[in-house]
């Protein structure tokens, strides 16, 4: 035990004003003009996502063909597409896709990196050695080409896509825990839980995770950002969501091969608004960083 | 492993050419000339032996040798990615270096924020939303990337502008945040404060001592860059519709033209591994206490 710990039911003097730890980051998260900004953003498009095609004018896949290709217009506010579907229905409906394929692909990521982190960094030695070096040789790859290499083989469906940005995270997230299990394992905690005859997996799992959790969250929500890129990108590859989803970058993809006759709504909206959903995530993860290093 | 990778893949060859209506028999003729039918083992073999030689198969799709298809593709690729990195080196590295002699002033602020921005969207954003505000609404530049046959020097770099603007952006947040944090510790250290101490003018100051030490992590950053700028060519090239090796890798993964498809990631590996020496290489020229052979 170190000198420096409250002794327990010992109120510290200024008991008032401490909050949790936890209280004090969602108090700083709070106050931050950046976190607020972010998270408004991603706000906006989690309910249109979620609620969306209640309120919007159109059908977002009914097709209208003798209005096809209209401008902007009271009646339809960013104009229709090359067979005559609402662009601006299409586009706040297809924050849908990405919203679910995303988040999903971060989550599996983070399990799977937290796991192997902790285990690397546990254990150390020659498992460390090996795991490390095949995660440095993965990270080594672009992204986009071993997804275009994984989804050619799997197949295109939103599980692969998920499978596939979730794995090649992995090795990021479990980089970040390695790091920090390193040096939470040095503590007395640790050796204490050794001394108790506590097995190496309720260590890992109950003593140290608890404490290494900040530099995962803030992890985590910056691959979110990423994850996004990713979907937006594959998907404009046609490699990610599949038609007749009005998601964003399938939308780009198949109406910007007639960007060249001036038909601009078509994807000038669904170009922005990937863009203020990727900028709001990271203004998010921005902010999470922020409270976590105060 | 590229090989395995391909290999794994599943789907007949034979079939994914001829389409789904072919004869059976035709099917297992074209996949027996291919050579597909042949176990794992020898077909890898024989792909290791004619690569080292100069030979990188055939082209299922084209029926006809990869290496020109290739060697055309990164030669385009070349010209596309030198475009963006000679321009985002030097305006990549004055505005970390202005964002950092600034610092926490509006300059700053404006530089650093813009180039986050703009790093974390996809290319392809960027580039739609460039092509739109160039292209098509100023009509300044054009929006395919493929120039006239024969076409010079200038008129192909006219046409390579706005392809290389996205890639340019991504990279510009990047180089200027490292070249940006460098000064800040160089500017911190005590050989500044000395340099400063003992009378010498700002201008050099910052020229011979600041600079020189600032601007060695982010040429190590730059080298780390090249994986991500192969990444970001296959969307690149897609999007302006450019010969590259990125939309060769792209066709190739559609097609299911494995030779192709093996080829083109090969030889971005071997672009990525040359790119790393020299960015080493670099490295230790400019720095004097790293020496070739001196250490350890």
């Amino acid at each position: 035990m170190s000198a420096a710990d409250t002794p327990v039911g010992m109120p510290s003097p200024d008991a008032e004003t401490r909050r949790s730890p936890w209280g004090e980051v969602l108090h700083s998260l709070l106050r931050s003009g950046t976190f607020l900004t972010g998270f408004g953003i991603v706000l906006f498009w989690v309910i249109c996502a979620l609620l969306g095609e209640h309120f919007v004018p159109y059908d977002a896949l009914a097709d209208d063909i003798i209005n096809a290709l209209a401008p902007p217009s009271a009646e339809h506010w960013f104009g229709t597409d090359q067979i005559g579907r609402d662009v601006f229905s299409r586009v706040i409906v297809g924050s849908r896709d990405i919203l679910t394929v995303a988040p999903l692909a971060t989550i599996l990521a983070t399990v799977a990196g937290t796991a192997l982190g902790l285990l690397i960094g546990y254990f150390r030695g020659i498992v460390d050695d090996i795991v490390s070096r095949v995660l440095e040789a993965f990270m080594a790859i672009p992204v986009v080409i071993i997804a275009l290499l994984a989804i050619v083989a799997l197949g295109t469906s939103k599980i692969t896509v998920i499978v596939v940005i979730g794995l090649s995270f992995a090795p990021i997230i479990a980089r970040t825990v390695r790091s920090a299990v390193l040096a939470e394992r040095e503590l007395d905690y640790v050796a204490a839980a050794k001394l108790r005859h506590e097995g190496a997996l309720h260590t890992m799992f109950v003593e140290i995770l608890p404490n290494v959790v900040p530099p995962i969250l803030v992890e985590t929500t910056v691959r979110l950002g990423y994850a996004i890129f990713a979907v937006a990108t594959l998907s404009f590859m046609g490699f990610g969501i599949q038609p007749p989803s009005p998601d964003w970058g399938l939308s780009i993809s198949s109406n910007y091969g007639m960007i060249g006759g001036g038909f601009w709504w078509t994807v000038l909206f669904d170009a922005l608004s990937i863009a203020s959903l990727v900028i709001g995530v990271n203004l998010v993860a921005d902010g999470v960083h922020g409270a976590f290093n105060d | 492993m590229v090989f395995l990778g391909g290999q794994v893949l599943p789907g007949n060859v034979g079939r994914a050419i001829l389409g789904p209506f072919a004869d059976q028999r035709a099917v297992d003729a074209l996949n027996h000339s291919l050579g597909v039918d042949r176990p794992l083992l020898v077909q890898y073999g024989t792909w290791i032996w004619n690569f080292l030689h100069g030979d990188m198969g055939t082209s299922y799709i084209f029926r006809a040798p990869v290496a020109p298809f290739v060697i055309d593709a990164l030669g385009n690729s070349m010209k596309l990615g030198l475009v963006a990195f000679v321009l985002v080196m030097p305006i990549g590295i004055l505005g970390g270096v202005i964002a950092a002699l600034n610092l926490n002033r509006p300059l700053d602020r404006i530089i650093s924020l813009g180039g986050l921005s703009v790093t974390v969207l996809p290319e392809f954003v960027t580039g739609i939303i460039l092509i739109l505000i160039f292209g098509v609404w100023l009509r300044w530049l054009p929006i395919a990337a493929t120039w006239p046959k024969g076409a010079g020097f200038f008129t192909q770099l006219y046409y390579l502008i706005l392809p290389s603007l996205p890639l340019f952006l991504v990279l510009f947040g990047y180089i200027a945040r490292m070249a940006r944090s460098g000064m800040i510790e160089a500017l911190d250290s005590d050989y500044t404060r000395t340099a400063v101490l003992k009378g010498l003018p700002w201008r050099t100051v910052v020229w011979r001592h600041v600079l020189r030490n600032a601007l060695l992590p982010t040429i190590t950053v730059i080298a780390t860059q090249t994986g991500y700028l192969i990444g970001g060519l296959v969307v690149i090239e897609t999007l302006f519709r450019y010969q590259g090796i990125g939309s060769l890798i792209f066709t190739a993964a559609r097609g299911k033209d494995f030779p192709m498809l093996e080829a083109g990631i090969l030889t971005i590996g071997i672009v990525y591994a040359v790119a790393t020496l020299i960015a080493d290489f670099l490295y230790s020229v400019l720095n004097p206490r790293i020496r070739l052979g001196a250490e350890q």
